[in-house]
């Protein structure tokens, strides 16, 4: 589905990521690992496109992607969350939801005005989605609240969920389990195995949370200092002599 | 992270600040007043008299003066009791509700403004007339600047192309204002279309700065462009609009058109006319304030607010953010569009001078005082800008200074306006 190869991401003089390669394949959970200021969210952000990449390339389901414009990469099925949670605080929960799904309504302005029947189906619909997915992340009963006021493990999910209404292929997760407590950890590990399981997309992960990474992960990339490390499963990645040099030379 | 916290605020850097704050007062004040151009061919440099110096040297001390107490004033002013507007707040309605309510009041508001103008004077609703256009000229705006969040400082750009689109069509090919009116529009809205397209990758400032610039090259083409716009002199004897083959004049100046006492068997009366583009007016009006009532709901008025929240986080979720702005920039611009058109039928007579900056500052103060976003709120502001200058035109060389003081008392005691929007927000029922 994805595959990166040789990715190069020069600022200045700093070459922030060089030479990262991974592939995800079809249904599969692929976690990416290292220390803080390893490179990690900037793999993201050029393979979302906020960045355009100084070196290598990234195909998406075959076709090169590797410059394009991010909101077209989004279209293309490869949806992100952000390490600092982004949301749009002002508006409702359900707002949120329904903005992420701004290709999918009507968006013809005379459309819009005099509620052509087509527009108010396509919002019916848009709207019934955002219900769907508040039930799956447990936050229907909040869906009038203004976003900024949820409690933080909330944003996160709702994050997720506005990501899931889009209908993504590929999930791209920033640190999700960043600031959660042991509790909400295990629910969105089973969140992001059943999205796996039960909506068929591929997640990539970015997590600092062992027991996470190593429960759920197909694939783990080890990246430290811009450089990959690693590349395996949990278990080759466990028992990797450079990997374990990294992280208990850094520790 | 670095930097000093800004209320870190030392009696040397009080000194400092308030040594530049002098001195540049002092050299504009000088460059200024302080020297005088004389002769024509070969000017010469003369010094201005001694009471011009006394009054630099004042105007420098006090500003001195002033920034080294300024905390001080800050504080004393702290104890006046400003007054407080009643704060109507809807918030604890449900969305329906407060639909609902918006319903009854506009309802009201259209009655007594149907019903008002038979009881006053012909100037009275001449002047109204007047306001209105400004009702619609800051409804326009504020979809730029209020729900879109773009900074535009030449708005009246799009008001004059959509006058003189009626006024040379009609010139040039003899259309009718009914005709006119949807070209304007759709005119105004295409200059908004072109000049947005290059302009809003730019952010902030240099948008305000750009559009500045678009507002002004409009007015000088206008000016200059002499065979085809009459430049300084301007166009006259534009007609006003007819009620279907009706018209408001003495006699009907288009074939097959009778005059509407004639119709009627009344006695001509001027009056009639003034109350019709008074009406014709308010229809404009309400049909604005209908457009953008539903454009706060769709589903482009939700892109809109998402992206002054987080622009980002919308380029993420695969939202095209420039044709998303061009579409606010664009329909405020046709809203122009359709009060210019308005305007030049209303005014028989137009020139490149009722388009200057001055009008894109009152537009914009409109948008301000009103408090960005909220539709009742730019109703009175436009009431409040275009009134009281009329009630106070002894002081007319000093609107632009008690503009200005306006808008720093503003800023001071209400920067968020005078009714601050609340956006409809899409709920969920039965939760
Ligand atoms: N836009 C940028 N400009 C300059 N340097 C950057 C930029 N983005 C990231 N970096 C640098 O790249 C390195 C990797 O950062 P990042 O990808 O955020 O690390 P991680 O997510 O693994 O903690 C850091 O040294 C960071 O300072
Ligand atoms: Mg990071």
């Amino acid at each position: 589905m994805l595959q990166v190869e040789n990715l190069k991401m020069q600022f200045g003089g700093l070459l922030a990521v060089d030479g990262v390669a991974f592939d995800v394949g079809d249904k599969q959970i692929v976690s990416v690992i290292g220390p803080n200021g390893a490179g990690k969210t900037t793999v993201f952000n050029c393979i979302s496109g906020f960045y355009a990449p100084t070196g290598g390339s990234i195909k998406f389901q075959g076709e090169p992607i590797h410059g394009q414009a991010d909101y077209r990469i989004s279209r293309l099925g490869m949806v992100r969350t952000f390490q600092h949670v982004r949301l749009f605080n002002s508006m409702t929960v359900v707002e949120n939801l329904l903005v992420a799904q701004h290709r999918h309504v009507n968006t013809n302005f005379f459309a819009g005005l005099f509620k052509t029947p087509d527009y108010r189906r396509r919002e019916k619909e848009a709207m019934e989605r955002a219900v769907y997915w508040l039930k799956k992340v447990n936050l229907l009963e909040h869906a009038n609240r203004e976003a900024g006021n949820l409690a933080y493990g909330q944003q996160r999910r709702l994050e997720i969920a506005r990501c899931m209404v889009t209908e993504p292929k590929l999930l791209m997760l920033d640190e999700p389990a960043a600031g959660l407590n042991p509790k909400e950890t295990k629910e969105l590990d089973e969140l992001i195995l059943s999205l796996k399981e039960d909506y068929n997309i591929s997640v990539l992960l970015i997590e600092h949370d062992m027991s996470l990474v190593m429960g759920i992960s197909n694939s783990i990339v080890v990246i430290n200092q811009g450089r990959p490390l690693a590349l395996g499963t949990p278990d080759e990645i466990r028992n990797n002599a450079a990997v374990i040099k990294a992280y208990l030379g850094e520790a | 992270m670095s930097g000093l916290p800004s209320n870190a605020y030392t009696p040397d850097s009080k000194l400092t600040s308030a040594l530049i704050a002098s001195g540049v007062t002092f050299a504009l004040a000088f460059a200024i007043m302080g020297m005088k151009l004389q002769g024509g061919l070969s000017p010469t440099l003369e010094a201005a008299s001694t009471q011009t110096y006394v009054l630099i040297f004042t105007a420098t001390a006090l500003v001195f003066l002033f920034q080294m107490t300024r905390e001080k004033i800050s504080a004393f002013f702290s104890f006046i009791p400003w007054p407080r507007l009643p704060r109507y707040s809807t918030a604890h309605l449900s969305q329906s509700k407060r639909d609902q309510r918006e319903k009854v009041v506009t309802l009201l508001f259209v009655i007594a403004a149907l019903i008002w103008p038979f009881i006053v004077s012909r100037g009275t609703v001449d002047l109204a007339t007047l306001v209105l256009i400004y009702v619609m000229l800051g409804l326009g705006l504020n979809i730029v600047v209020g729900l879109a969040g773009l900074l535009d400082l030449g708005y009246v750009a799009f008001y004059a192309v959509g006058a003189y689109s009626y006024a040379l069509l009609n010139q040039y090919f003899g259309l009718s204002f009914w005709v006119c009116l949807p070209i304007a529009g759709l005119l105004a809205a295409s200059f908004g279309f072109i000049l947005g397209f290059p302009v809003l990758r730019l952010r902030g400032d240099y948008l305000a700065i750009v559009t500045l610039g678009f507002g002004e090259i409009i007015r000088i083409l206008l000016n200059n462009w002499t065979q085809l716009t009459g430049g300084p002199n301007g166009i006259g004897g534009i007609p006003k609009p007819a009620l279907f083959n009706l018209e408001f004049g003495r006699r009907a100046k288009e074939a097959g058109n009778q005059p509407f006492h004639e119709f009627f068997g009344i006695d001509y009366d001027t009056g009639y006319k003034v109350i019709f583009l008074y009406i014709l007016a308010i229809l404009l009006v309400l049909a604005t304030l209908f457009v953008i009532r539903r454009l706060t709901r769709m589903p482009i008025g939700r892109a809109w607010e998402a992206l002054r929240e987080d622009e980002i986080a919308c380029r993420s979720l695969g939202l095209n953010r420039t044709i998303i702005k061009l579409s606010a920039f664009t329909l405020g611009a046709s809203f122009a569009g359709f009060a210019g058109a308005f305007f030049s039928a209303r005014q028989g007579f137009i020139s490149p001078e009722s388009f200057s900056f001055i009008e894109s500052a009152i537009i914009l103060a409109i948008v301000v005082l009103g408090g960005m976003g909220s539709q009742l709120g730019i109703i009175l502001a436009a009431v409040a800008m275009t009134v009281l200058p009329e009630l106070a035109r002894e002081f007319a060389e000093y609107r632009m200074l008690m503009f200005g003081l306006m808008m720093v008392l503003m800023m001071i005691w209400r920067p968020q306006g005078l009714l601050p929007m609340k956006r409809p927000q899409m709920e969920l029922e039965n939760v």
